[in-house]
């Protein structure tokens, strides 16, 4: 019976473990392994050396890394009050859903219509004319970049949080109250800490997709900004230089690693159950 | 649950008929039978009307499956499952074609229309006497801009625009070759060069233009420049005649000192199936009425010269897509460079793009 049981378990595995070695293990390795060899299909370790003794590039990570936090840290500052607020409404679930709404739309059709709205004759410097400080350059700046980059990572903030503000129980707040702290005791010493995992994995979410953005920076940035995911798009298709362009892939993966241990959760020694 | 599985049921069944439907529809015109051309070719890049015309002249039906870059095609000819008899690349995808065993050879005892041509645009570095490709349209680089706030005197070469007066004011096409390319003629010196002594100088050209540089952008160009965003833009001239199409204050300038001369070429992929249907449309696209009528339909240059002189004056005579003698002369072809020599062009270029 229990070895029943056991193979039946087994046969649960078959396509999440097809779908880790296909989707997961093979396209790393794939990267990893291309890394290594240059333009005429040599084995070298030119492409890391190149990558790290070059200004270009190593200029190229920081102005990645700095956009990539600007716009998780804006997202943020957006994200928690509005998670907050939504959860305490009637209808949450309704409000949540017209916040998820626009994740349904491809984000190229959403960076379009950005194009309109920010462009000499749109609908955002009519407003500036309308108000008497006149049009304004919009489009092809670092602000339009991170505005509209914020706008798209808001949701998958937002959800996280407002999961971890669900699942916090309210007798916690109950308590905290009885015991005599003031609102602002209360949101700093028990629902911020205990909601934390919930802006932990909503920096995930953000952190390293935004290191990565690459149709943005040229649509709305006008390839002001140029990030990581920029020089892959251009080994890959322009130059066809795989090994350069999975050097800097791997060094992604790196960056998204170091981001999941320095968000992960902390438990305390011993892990006790919580 | 069962409100759920009635539903995927109901999908499936209305999915199923439409496919039915659309492939008996299909069997009915003609487009799955023998007398098929299978032609592979840029988006809206052939009046629609002779392909009809094609059809009713040698009842060859002809299918048309588009592809948005030279990359694109390449990767799905190469990848193999695929009929194309016929595909249209630019002047360097047909020597890396070439080079990757990806094409056919002509038959020239089975073309009728070589005399046509402008001898001017044939025997090509990329393809020599022609062997795979015959030319479709050719065009410039150059230089737009817009009467409302330029004039016509201020832009005439390509040093005019490192210009102080056009802080912010341009728009350039993001594609390393021809950004390079632009800096390099500006400096005198040859589009093709491998020396990077040489692109480092035309990279430090570059960087002087930088506070001129509104954006880097691909398409998009066209939309900004029709909407007024920018009054200058380095861009192609098959871009520039849909701009032109599309904004009456906009003129397109082939500066005289030297440009980039590019063809998109006919060609055979090896995955030719109708060889009788091929020779009979690269015949009839040969015809100078035909090939005028549809020059004047894509509004790109046509190298066919009796279909050249069957156009209205007002396109023949149009300097803009169809450049004088003595700036014809100074225009160069990309030679298809080795790709550790691309590197070379990418890695200033990108260079540049971070200083900007």
């Amino acid at each position: 019976m229990i070895a029943l049981t056991k193979r039946k378990t087994w046969l649960y595995f078959i396509p999440y473990g097809l779908w880790l070695a296909l989707f997961v293990i093979a396209p790393v390795a794939l990267i990893i392994y291309q890394s290594f060899f240059d333009l005429g299909h040599h084995f070298t370790l030119a492409n890391y050396s190149t990558y790290f003794a070059s200004a270009t590039y190593l200029k190229m990570t920081v102005n990645s890394v700095w956009y990539a936090l600007l716009i998780t840290l804006f997202t943020g500052l957006i994200s928690y009050p509005t998670a907050y607020f939504l959860h305490q409404l009637k209808h949450r679930q309704f409000w949540l859903l017209l916040v998820i709404l626009p994740t349904w739309i491809n984000i190229l059709l959403k960076a379009y219509a950005f194009i309109g709205i920010f462009s000499q004759a749109g609908l955002a410097n009519q407003f500036l004319t309308f108000i008497g400080i006149g049009p304004q350059q919009i489009l092809f700046t670092n602000a339009s970049f991170i505005f509209v980059a914020t706008y798209i990572q808001i949701p998958f903030m937002i959800l996280p949080i407002f999961n971890a503000l669900d699942d916090l129980n309210p007798a916690f707040i109950n308590a905290s109250r009885d015991l005599g702290a003031s609102n602002w005791q209360t949101f700093r010493r028990v629902i911020f800490p205990l909601t934390l995992p919930g802006v932990k994995a909503g920096v995930q979410a953000v952190f390293i997709p935004s290191l990565s953005l690459f149709m943005l920076t040229r649509l709305i940035g006008g390839n002001k900004v140029i990030t990581l995911g920029t020089a892959i798009e251009e080994h890959f298709l322009t130059t066809m230089n795989w090994g350069m362009g999975s050097t800097i892939g791997v060094v992604l993966i790196i960056a998204m690693i170091i981001v999941m241990t320095l968000t992960g959760d902390q438990k305390p020694k011993g892990g006790a159950p919580r | 649950m069962k409100r759920l599985l009635s539903l995927a049921i109901a999908l499936i069944a209305i999915c199923g008929l439409l496919a039915y439907s659309s492939q008996s529809l299909e069997r009915s015109s003609g487009s799955t039978g023998s007398k098929v051309l299978n032609l592979y070719n840029w988006g809206d890049y052939i009046d629609p009307s002779l392909l009809t015309k094609f059809q009713k002249e040698t009842g060859y039906h002809v299918n048309v499956e588009t592809f948005d870059s030279n990359e694109a095609m390449y990767t799905k000819i190469q990848q193999g499952g695929t009929h194309y008899d016929l595909a249209v690349p630019s002047e360097y995808m047909v020597a890396k074609m070439k080079r990757a065993h990806l094409l056919r050879p002509l038959d020239k005892s089975k073309l009728t229309g070589w005399a046509n041509y402008d001898q001017r645009f044939l025997n090509q570095s990329f393809d020599r006497d022609n062997r795979y490709s015959i030319p479709y349209f050719w065009g410039t680089l150059g230089i737009v801009y817009n009467d409302k706030y330029v004039k016509a005197s201020e832009v005439q070469h390509w040093q005019d625009l490192w210009s102080p007066r056009w802080k912010k004011q341009i728009m350039l096409i993001d594609s390393a070759r021809d950004i390079m390319g632009m800096a390099l003629i500006t400096l005198g010196k040859s589009m093709n060069t491998t020396n990077p002594q040489t692109l480092l100088a035309a990279q430090k050209k570059l960087d002087q233009l930088s506070p001129n540089v509104k954006a880097i952008v691909a398409d998009e160009i066209k939309m900004y420049m029709i909407q007024d965003e920018a009054p200058l833009a380095v861009d192609w001239s098959g871009e520039a005649a849909e701009m032109l199409a599309g904004n009456s204050h906009l003129h397109y300038v082939v500066p005289r000192e030297g440009s980039n001369l590019w063809f998109d070429n006919l060609v055979i992929p090896k995955t030719a199936q109708h060889t009788k249907a091929i020779y009979a449309f690269l015949n009839f696209m040969s015809q100078p009425d035909n090939a005028a009528q549809n020059a004047t339909y894509i509004g790109y240059a046509t190298p066919n010269q009796r279909a050249k002189e069957r156009l209205p004056q007002a396109i023949r005579n149009d300097r803009q897509f169809y450049p004088d003698e003595q700036t014809l002369r100074h225009l160069q072809v990309y030679r298809d460079l080795s790709p550790t020599k691309v590197e070379l062009y990418n890695d200033r270029y990108l260079e540049f793009k971070m200083h900007h």
